[in-house]
């Protein structure tokens, strides 16, 4: 088992960059065996989190996305009609147990994400995106399949796993999920990053920016989260904006105030945000920043 | 002599797993009297936590039960507290301690509550109600009793603030909630038989029709999924509301038993989140709950900033597409009614309709005259009364489409 510090630096260099009670959930899952559930305000890196966990893994990313209406057929598995019939044509007139055999065999069978993700050979990382927008049916059967890790199929059989993957699943709290999944899981919450760790990020993930534009960026993306928003920008949309900032050629936030005030499009996504952080609101943050 | 030395050893090293057994159990038992949802198997992964040298270090294994007790926010947020105070001694006042007590000292039943909300409305209503109101009270209430004298009094057409009698205040309650309860199952069934047959599955259809040789006999038709509508409730618990507060909690009370979808907030100079109380079975229990939630409640009203809460940190989460809001208030804003009418027309951008039930609306010469519910109203889908048993089962139709 890996300690947390290990955790941490394996990530890191993944380019995730993770707080100690991050690392900790982490290696917790190893522990332990159980998913992890990830909740946060959109935009704060949950999804990241699995994809970095995947490449320290070393392993597959298998990734589910939930939506209202999300059934087994689309998430689980389902039989391939078509060939099926196929099946069935082509040998027309043969034992029709013969043919039953054959057209309820593996051949026939679609894999959807999570019943690929428990029969691979080595485990793969279960990303199951957006769980509050599926269904409650949904959610009871997923916590079925999370605690058995064993499919039946009425045709085939129970298929069980060949491994047990890791699971991360993530929420934006859009509806309040059961008691059930959440006892089950390891809870996480994910928050906007520190100024540290977000200068750490921008630099993690753009290389052309230097340490102090980096600091800077942080320092002024902080500023703009504490305004009244309706819509709170995160990691997502900084990285966006130094983006934008670095194509543009800014070195330094004080060499360039219509180019940062042009640029905050980046960062607020609704006209009633752009309004309300006008020129001197952004002055003023501005002139917060060291 | 060696062998003498290892027996006490090894009961030395029972008695202190026993030890640590019996306050991890005690542990178990504080976060579960702080509404943490612990189960059999968090207690067993906490003790292999333990073993596994998470007990050497306070700040890891804090972290380490963090993520495995906790599964919301609130939870997450206070979790460092209470260990803090359990493990490491700090003094941090234990919640459950304070919840306890309380629920034991004054368990106020519905009719204390109502009390209270009464006395405090006596106190209160001078800042909150403007004056023609107060003499029409005296005038409606000699009508109240000649109804009564027919001995055919029809509670159903009864406005609750002429309830003085306790049995019929419980008698309107238990209406309330039951007819909460009925509108939820007319209004799935009646989704259900407009959507029957919507379309042609063509994958099960063939599936189905394997047996034929593939040859659609037997055609399956997909049913869409009813979706349920979503009810945000923001009741206005306001010095000015108290004699209908009593009534409309007991509605609500019963909409969040039965509709899976619904929220409800509390307002009154400032805004409370009471779905979590309100979820409690026993009526009683919930109102408990929820004097504790509402203090305050009963004074002025801030209709305006109570809104601008609500749209800042709950409506993202309790909003979608499909709901409707509805708002139970009187408008007689004490705030800014400017601000009432920006935060409303943030709030009609992102829900289906607002309803505003005002109880006033059906008190004889009322008109919306009141700054803040004119400032509130050109974003009103629906405008009701809601002073009658009768009125309220009148929105059920309001309700059923979308």
């Amino acid at each position: 088992m890996k300690t947390r510090e290990e955790i941490a630096q394996a990530l890191a260099a993944c380019g995730y960059i993770a707080d100690a009670d991050l690392a900790t959930a982490v290696s917790l899952m190893q522990l332990l065996r159980r998913p992890l559930l990830l909740e946060g305000e959109a935009g704060v890196g949950k999804t990241e989190v699995a994809k970095a966990l995947a490449s320290v893994h070393a392993t597959e990313l298998i990734r589910l996305q939930c939506y209202e209406g999300l059934d087994q057929s689309s998430a689980l598995y389902e039989w391939n009609y078509q060939r099926q019939l196929l099946a069935i044509q082509a040998h027309r007139g043969g034992d029709a147990d013969t043919i039953e055999d054959q057209i309820f065999s593996e051949k026939y069978l679609l894999e959807r994400p999570l019943l690929a993700a428990i029969r691979r050979d080595r485990p793969p990382v279960l990303l199951i995106d957006e769980i509050d927008r599926a269904d409650d049916e949904f959610e009871a059967f997923l916590l079925e399949l999370l605690s058995d890790f064993q499919v039946s199929i009425p045709e085939l059989g129970t298929i069980a796993a060949t491994c047990i993957p890791h699971v991360v699943l993530t929420s934006n709290g859009t509806r309040e999920l059961s008691d059930a999944l959440r006892r089950r899981c390891l809870y996480h919450y994910v928050d906007y990053p520190d100024v540290d760790r977000e200068a750490r990020i921008i630099m993690a993930r753009i290389e052309a920016v230097s340490a102090s534009l980096a600091l800077q960026i942080a320092r002024m993306v902080e500023g703009i989260r504490k305004e009244e928003l309706r819509k709170v920008p995160g990691v997502a949309e900084t990285l966006d904006w130094v983006a934008a900032l670095v194509g543009l050629g800014v070195r330094d936030l004080h060499d360039a105030p219509e180019t940062v005030h042009e640029t905050l499009m980046c960062l607020l996504k609704t006209q009633e945000d752009r309004a309300r952080v006008t020129r001197e609101v952004a002055e003023r943050l501005l002139g917060k920043v060291a | 002599m060696s062998c003498c030395g290892a027996n006490p050893g090894f009961e030395e090293l029972d008695e202190v797993s026993r030890l640590v057994a019996a306050k991890l159990a005690a542990f178990l038992k504080t976060l579960r009297d702080n509404g943490f949802p612990v189960g059999l198997a968090e207690g067993q992964d906490a003790a292999h936590l333990m073993t596994e040298g998470y007990a050497a270090r306070p700040g890891l294994l804090r972290s380490a039960f963090k993520h495995l007790f906790s599964a919301r926010k609130s939870d997450w947020d206070k979790f460092d507290g209470i260990f803090d105070a359990f493990w490491l001694g700090k003094r941090v006042r234990s919640r459950s301690i304070t919840a306890g007590s309380a629920r034991a000292a004054n368990n106020p039943s519905l009719k204390s509550f109502q009390d209270a909300s009464a006395r405090q409305a006596a106190s209160q209503s001078a800042t909150d109600q403007i004056p023609s109101a107060d003499d029409a009270p005296e005038g409606r209430s000699g009508e109240g009793r000649m109804e009564g004298a027919s001995r055919a009094e029809n509670l159903a057409e009864t406005d609750f603030r002429k309830l003085a009698d306790p049995e019929q205040i419980e008698q309107a309650h238990a209406a309330a909630a039951q007819l909460a309860k009925a509108m939820r199952t007319r209004l799935t069934r009646r989704d259900l038989a407009r959507r029957r047959g919507y379309r042609l599955d063509l994958r099960r259809t063939i599936h189905n029709n394997i047996s034929h040789g593939g040859v659609p006999i037997d055609l399956v038709r997909r049913q869409r999924k009813p979706k349920p509508l979503r009810l945000v409730i923001l009741l206005d618990a306001s010095g000015s509301m108290s004699s209908y507060t009593g009534v409309f909690l007991h509605f609500i009370h019963g909409v969040l038993d039965e509709f899976r979808e619904a929220e409800a907030f509390l307002f009154h100079t400032r805004l409370a989140y009471v779905s979590g109380a309100m979820r409690e079975k026993d009526a009683a229990r919930a109102l408990d709950r929820l004097s504790l939630l509402a203090q305050g409640a009963g004074g002025g009203t801030r209709i305006g900033e109570s809104l601008q809460t609500f749209n800042r940190w709950h409506a993202a989460r309790v909003i979608h597409s499909r709901t409707v809001v509805m708002i139970v208030s009187d408008g007689y804003e004490t705030g800014d009614a400017a601000l009432l009418g920006r935060e409303m027309a943030a709030l009609a951008k992102r829900c289906r309709r607002i309803a505003w039930l005002n109880p006033m609306m059906a008190w004889e010469g009322y008109a919306p005259e009141a700054a803040g519910i004119r400032a509130a109203l050109p974003h009103v889908d629906l405008y009701a009364p809601a002073n009658t048993l009768k009125s309220l089962t009148a929105l059920e139709p309001y309700l059923a489409r979308l």
